[in-house]
């Protein structure tokens, strides 16, 4: 025995056993870590829903579930259209800018594919409260109709644009939808037939 | 030599020798409690952390029986907890006893915490302690926000809702961070799964972890006390410091009536007002969760307030989450932030006792807002008492340097 220590081999040796443990650690982490992602069921019955809108009467609204998250229908009213352009000058993003908040059809005033029917996401863009749905005018001076959050105060049009200097950074979402006919929408497929 | 040792030297039996020459026995329990050496002039604010200790051992134990009728999916949550609370024999008492246990918990550890404030608890040599408690704050935090979904009630769903959105204020990431909390596109069967295996496994053991960290930390150092004077600078010739007395039987004694008095007060919220006028549990709770209809008035349980509160004072998502994640985390620095040369509130001047004050009073004045409607004149007044918040610990660097602190005695003193 001596006391000749290779000190360089034995350095190399020690950081070639960590680097190798660590690489074997990273990837031993994969399997646990995508075992917390949406699972193929929760991805499953992510599938598109089907809403009939016969029995919708002007200035009504409903709820529909599509990927477990909330969805408002709104059939709205000449006169609740007519509202839109009067309060551009109060709204953060009246021009619908913000390209993830809804699919290209619905980048216009009426944020939809026909100016009569709005369909957006039920999820304050704040902190994923559902809005209250408001539509008349008043009583507060500043209240032309929309969405109010009841948690944070956030405040949204009848379009579902987010008004300013509340906490919501964004106009409500649009979820991708399309006409199979007149009185029927799909929601969560843009296009194709179901 | 230390007193007790001579006593367990000549009793050894020869079973416990055989004992301690196979594990630390008598060794670990002189160390740590029959000869660990705490001051004599310990107040009432130094029972929190024992109380603390009794109520961790409450939550295990009741924690433990009520898994055994609870079942963890979105299905049968809220029926599970009312058949605990109907059907199971002493259920209610057991459930009753967990939920008030989760307040209680709260209430000593803020006391625990001003306590360590008051006396200039986390200063040198304490840093790390202090450091410990927080994590064990933060744990204790994430523990009852995934205990609070157990039961799928109104506020089970949309408190979680919203915390777990903040979140999706990250930049960039957030989104992604959002869905793996989650496990699905929205709150779901699978993340109250998840989240029952957080509450019941991996935080718990983390809890228990870091508490026995924090002891063998506290241990090593010694406990601090109301003059904020270092006992073990006066040792007698047996080496015991002679402002300190053994923890048992002494402190042992002594904190045993603070532990019956405290039982008495945990039994009476226990048994005539479980609920603490919806403090305690949330009225909305008292319903299913409905994925359709957020409640109208939406506040966490009364311990987030404070948090909450800054949150809603910031008319931005990203900022408001950035300052509440802010306002926890501040504490932390504590040790860094406070320059002073004395430890105790005894002997600081009449700038840090007004700054304390001012915290207090704001901490307080926050968690009331965080329950009221974020409109109005509560937001304005939200706003005001962040700035006194963080101003308690911005400022701290100066206002501890310039204040006129008095001269610390040698030994301990004895108020009364």
């Amino acid at each position: 025995m001596t006391d000749d220590v290779d000190r360089n081999r034995r350095h190399f040796l020690t950081v070639a056993t960590v680097v190798t443990g660590g690489v074997g650690l990273v990837a031993a982490s994969i399997p646990f870590i995508s075992s917390l992602n949406p699972s193929a069921r929760a991805q499953a019955q992510g599938a598109p829903v089907e809403v009939p809108l016969g029995s919708l009467e002007p200035g009504e609204m409903i709820r529909v579930m599509w990927r477990g998250r909330l969805v408002f229908v709104v059939r709205r009213t000449e006169e609740m259209l007519a509202r839109l352009s009067s309060v551009t000058d109060f709204l953060e993003d009246p021009n619908s800018e913000v390209v993830e908040q809804q699919p290209e059809f619905a980048v216009n005033q009426h944020r939809s594919r026909k100016p009569e029917f709005l369909v957006v996401e039920g999820s304050c863009t704040h902190l994923g409260c559902a809005p209250l749905a408001e539509f008349q005018v008043g009583p507060a001076d500043d209240w032309f109709g929309g969405f109010y959050c009841p948690c944070h105060g956030s405040r949204f049009d009848l379009s579902g644009r987010v008004y300013q200097n509340v906490p919501a950074p964004t106009n409500l979402r649009v979820p991708p939808y399309r006409f199979l006919r007149e009185d029927l929408i799909m929601i969560g497929a843009d296009s194709g037939v179901a | 030599m230390a007193r007790n040792e001579a006593e367990i030297g000549t009793k050894k039996s020869t079973f416990m020798k055989w004992i301690d020459d196979r594990f630390p026995y008598t060794e670990t329990m002189k160390y740590h409690i029959t000869e660990y050496y705490a001051s004599k002039n310990f107040n009432f604010w130094y029972i929190f952390g024992v109380l603390a200790m009794v109520v961790l051992v409450i939550q295990f134990v009741s924690g433990i029986f009520l898994t055994m009728n609870y079942k963890p999916s979105s299905a049968d949550a809220f029926a599970s907890v009312e058949y605990i609370m109907r059907d199971v024999q002493w259920g209610w008492l057991i459930r009753y006893m967990h939920s008030t246990g989760a307040s209680f918990f709260f209430v000593v550890v803020y006391l625990h915490m001003f306590r360590a404030m008051l006396y200039g608890s986390y200063q040198k040599p304490r840093e790390l302690i202090w450091i410990i408690g927080m994590m064990i704050f933060f744990v204790l935090f994430a523990e009852a926000f995934a205990g609070y979904l157990l039961p799928w009630g109104q506020m089970s769903y949309w408190g979680a809702q919203v915390i777990i959105s903040l979140f999706g204020a990250i930049p960039g990431i957030g989104e992604a961070i959002v869905e793996i909390i989650r496990g699905d596109y929205s709150i779901s069967d699978i993340t109250l799964n998840r989240f029952f295996a957080l509450h019941v496994v991996v935080l718990p053991i983390a809890l228990l972890g870091l508490v026995f960290v924090h002891i063998v930390a506290l241990h090593h150092v010694g406990s601090n006390n109301p003059d904020g004077i270092e006992i073990k600078d006066h040792k007698g010739p047996d080496g015991v410091p002679l402002d300190g007395i053994a923890f048992h039987p002494y402190h042992t004694t002594k904190d045993l009536v603070g532990i019956i008095i405290f039982l008495m007060i945990f039994s009476a919220v226990m048994f005539f007002a479980p609920d603490m006028g919806g403090y305690f549990l949330e009225h909305a709770n008292f319903e299913p969760a409905n994925v359709m209809a957020t409640p109208e008035r939406i506040a966490p349980v009364w311990y987030f307030t404070p948090f909450y509160a800054i949150l809603r004072a910031v008319p931005s998502k990203l900022w408001g989450a950035a300052l509440m994640a802010l306002s926890v985390l501040a504490p932390l620095f504590l040790p860094w932030l406070d320059r002073s040369r004395v430890k105790s509130i005894r002997y600081r001047g009449p700038i840090y006792k007004t700054a304390l004050g001012l915290f207090v009073i704001s901490f307080c004045t926050l968690g009331w807002l965080g329950m009221q409607p974020a409109e109005g004149v509560y937001v304005v007044m939200a706003r005001i008492f962040s700035v006194i918040y963080f101003g308690f610990f911005i400022a701290m660097p100066y206002y501890t340097t310039i204040d006129k602190t008095k001269q610390v005695p040698d030994r301990v003193v004895y108020h009364g």
